[in-house]
């Protein structure tokens, strides 16, 4: 059955990768990713079986977080990334931000959990996941994922249609209503990162991992802010930093059942 | 043939003037959205998709409509919708280009709209949709004004044509299976997550579009000298009747599996619409009113005195259009947005210059029908003298 | 002819149309700019050379930067190796900008004067610009 829905798939997209070439297109036919679709219940691990050597993932220790490495970690990012402040909570837009466990983890939430974890301010992101929903809807490939397993997002070719704010089942993307530069002059006091851009009014942006930072051999700037809380490392390895904690910590993923794969832990 | 929209009356010029000073109205209001962004509507972070996009489904849904003529006409020859299909075409293609606008008004970067062709992507739903939309444009076009031109020279239509409106029906189906699929397979949106949502989708554009075509075609009997078949009109309503029953039992279906079921994520949406969700309520009069009139047309429609008579048929009509209009064009989108995914709620509120570019939309397709029935209307009046 | 009167005045607001961007322009001929490369980072610069040669870089700098735009953001490469086998990092804001620090007269004055409005700065930060 499983084999016959692959070839199934591969003979229908043939044509049509035939004649565009698309890349993109192959990614949803790529037999790895069918793979990877299933690995929750069959216990495989894609990092491991189809080999890529890069799989970027954020571990994110709740033991060790307070409130004020949480702000510290948002004032971190948004200077960073020059992303401005609104007050209207429906203009924001946020990379990197704390939310309390009940949304969190709403499709699992246990009512009876330690008041401790209830009152952890859990910090957000996006989730860069191995199977992202966002990139199978977005109609101009503007965010796609790497071979390195990180989702990005290139605002030069973003339409803004919002089909992956939609798609996106962790409400980690933000749309520029209104224009960032404007706004960032306006904030009084506000200092500029000269060496990253701003994003234009009228496109999707989001946590990027810091690509900036890492394809220069850098942590993130979060990581690099608080490193007793947030852990940057590679999943694909299996002797990496991270996946030793993994090992030996009990983690948590945000709603794993919608088969996202989402590459951000939550160490408990 | 168009140059007959160019003699009317003085309320037909008059008419069309009102539909342009909407429209300039509406064209304002998208420049200050150009200039100063999208923030000038009530969409947010939480509610991406507003107005523009559920007018978008809707319209989808009144242009597939035109199929339910196509069908009896070109596949069972059913003669009495000769004089009348051409109506339907005309409906579809005001209809597509609306949607087209909707979209383009809807997109934070509309000049970079020709992305989706220079960089096409098979895996996005959205590219199909580009292409069953511009397709069904072209093709209404080419099958209403062949078909026409045919009836006022007095020929048949030309043979090749014949292939193009067959292509129509499935076509007509794909519009609204595409755009149903666009909402339908995103994970996390769980009004939208079911499998019933295109035949939903198909059911509803089958009662909206020919109640429009109705609407019309009993305003069109008023005025002009040349009478749609009473008749003909009869069996539209029956199909429009059918439709609207399998429309509001599919409704039905999803309040058993989610309510049934009880899993709390598939019951929050409906709760949101129908009852209220932690005392927000201010969608639940508009869905229990679209629910209300959709029974009501439902009645009018099934009962042949009420049927037969033209106040009672324009009721129906208008009920139906208003249901099929507040459940896709208003609860559909906005359900599958709340609650949001953090399971809190928000509520949007469209604000008034996207309610004016909204309206001028609307002023644009009823622009585009009144020019394309005037011409319609001048041809059949004529075939009578 | 029929309706000449018309067809005569439709004609000659035709011809005004057409003509009004021609008449508007007409004597205000300036001569060509010339980009400033006064800067203390090109100062300092032995050999006073952009990544690729200076002709190269006047024809085809709109091309190159879209290349190295997709080079960085797509394809995760954030080297660029130039004819000479010289290493440079893939950066609009980190490298062009760096050596480039006079956006008003190195990159504005060509633009305005070419009447074109490339979309960079909607996102990118001029680095010495009192606004952003």
């Amino acid at each position: 059955m499983k084999i016959d829905r692959r070839k199934f798939l591969k003979a229908a997209g043939v044509s049509a990768l035939a004649s565009l070439g698309g890349k993109g297109a192959w990614e949803i036919l790529d037999p790895g990713a069918v793979d990877a679709a299933e690995h929750g219940g069959h216990g495989h691990d894609k990092a491991k079986e189809s080999g890529p050597k890069t799989r970027w993932a954020m571990l994110v220790d709740m033991r060790a977080m307070t409130e004020e490495k949480a702000d510290k970690i948002r004032e971190v990012c948004d200077f960073a990334h020059n992303i401005p402040h609104w007050d209207d909570p429906e203009r924001e837009l946020k990379w990197i931000w704390k939310e309390e466990y009940e949304h969190v983890f709403p499709s699992s939430y246990n009512e009876y959990i330690s008041d401790d974890i209830k009152a952890m301010p859990f910090m957000l992101l996006c989730n860069h996941c191995d199977e992202p929903p966002c990139v199978r809807v977005c109609p101009v490939q503007a965010t796609f994922r790497r071979p390195d397993g990180l989702v990005a997002q290139d605002y030069h070719r973003c339409i803004g249609c919002r089909f992956c704010m939609g798609a996106c089942p962790y409400g980690s993307r933000s749309f520029n209503w209104f224009s960032a530069k404007v706004a960032l002059e306006k904030e009084e006091g506000r200092k500029i990162n000269k060496e990253f851009p701003v994003r234009t009014r009228g496109v999707v942006e989001k946590c990027n991992f810091c690509v900036e930072r890492i394809s220069l051999g850098k942590q993130p700037a979060c990581v690099e802010a608080c490193p007793d809380v947030m852990h940057f490392g590679n999943l694909a390895d299996s002797e990496s930093e991270i996946r030793k904690i993994l090992r030996k910590r009990m983690s948590l993923r945000r709603k794993l059942e919608l088969g996202t794969h989402p590459m951000v832990f939550y160490l408990v | 043939m168009i140059e007959k929209a160019l003699k009317g009356s003085s309320f037909y010029w008059g008419w069309l003037v009102f539909l342009l000073a909407i429209i300039a109205a509406g064209a304002l209001a998208f420049i200050y959205q150009l200039n100063v962004g999208l923030g000038i509507t009530g969409m947010g972070r939480d509610v991406s998709w507003g107005i523009y996009i559920a007018q978008f489904t809707y319209f989808v849904g009144v242009a597939a409509g035109a199929v339910m003529l196509v069908i009896p006409k070109y596949l069972h020859h059913y003669t009495r919708y000769a004089k009348i299909v051409v109506f339907g075409e005309f409906i579809a293609i005001a209809a597509v280009i609306m949607c087209l606008l909707f979209i383009i008004v809807d997109i934070g970067q509309p000049q970079r709209m020709l992305n989706m062709i220079l960089h096409p992507t098979p895996r996005s739903i959205l590219f199909y949709d580009m292409i069953v939309l511009c397709g069904y444009l072209a093709i209404n076009i080419i099958c209403g004004y062949n078909t026409l031109l045919a009836d006022k020279k007095g020929v048949p239509c030309p043979r090749w044509v014949k292939p193009v409106i067959y292509l129509s029906i499935p076509w007509a189906v794909s519009i609204h299976t595409v755009t149903a699929f666009l909402y339908a397979g995103l994970p996390g949106r769980h009004l939208w997550l079911s499998a019933i949502m295109a035949p939903r989708f198909l059911s509803s554009a089958f009662a909206a579009g020919p109640s429009l075509l109705i609407m019309l075609l009993l305003f069109i009997g008023r005025f002009s000298k040349w009478k749609p078949d009473p008749e003909a009109m009869q069996n539209i309503a029956r199909t429009i009747c059918y439709a609207m029953i399998v429309n509001l039992f599919f409704m039905a279906m999803e309040f058993f599996t989610a309510f049934y079921s009880n899993i709390p994520a598939h019951k929050y949406p409906l709760q949101y619409l129908f009852f209220g969700l932690h005392g927000h309520d201010q969608l639940v009069p508009f869905m229990r009113f679209a629910i209300a009139v959709g029974l009501v047309g439902v009645f009018f429609l099934l009962v042949p005195a009420i049927r037969r008579n033209p106040v009672g048929l324009a009721l129906a009509t208008l009920f139906v259009f208003l249901s099929t209009w507040i459940d896709k064009g208003i609860g559909l989108i906005l359900g599958g947005f709340v609650p949001t995914p953090y399971e809190t709620i928000v509520d949007y509120c469209p604000t008034f210059p996207e309610i004016t570019i909204a309206t001028a939309i609307w002023a644009v397709g009823a622009f585009i029908l009144t020019i394309l029935f005037k011409v319609a209307i001048s041809v059949r009046e004529q075939q009578i003298s | 002819m029929y309706d000449s009167g018309k067809v005569i005045a439709g004609l000659v607001v035709f011809a005004a149309l057409f003509l009004c961007p021609f008449l508007y322009n007409h004597g205000s001929m300036t001569a060509q700019p010339k980009p400033s490369l006064d800067t203390p980072a090109i100062k300092k610069l032995a050999a006073k050379r952009c990544v690729e040669d200076r002709e190269f870089m006047v024809a085809h700098h709109m091309q190159f930067l879209n290349e190295w735009r997709d080079e960085a953001l797509r394809n995760g490469n954030r080297w660029y190796r130039n004819k000479a086998g010289e290493k440079y990092l893939i950066s609009l804001q980190n490298s062009c900008l760096k050596c480039h620090s006079n956006k008003k007269e190195f990159c504005d004055k060509c633009h305005v004067y070419a009447g074109v409005k490339p979309y960079c700065w909607d996102c990118h930060i001029d680095p010495n610009g009192s606004k952003l």
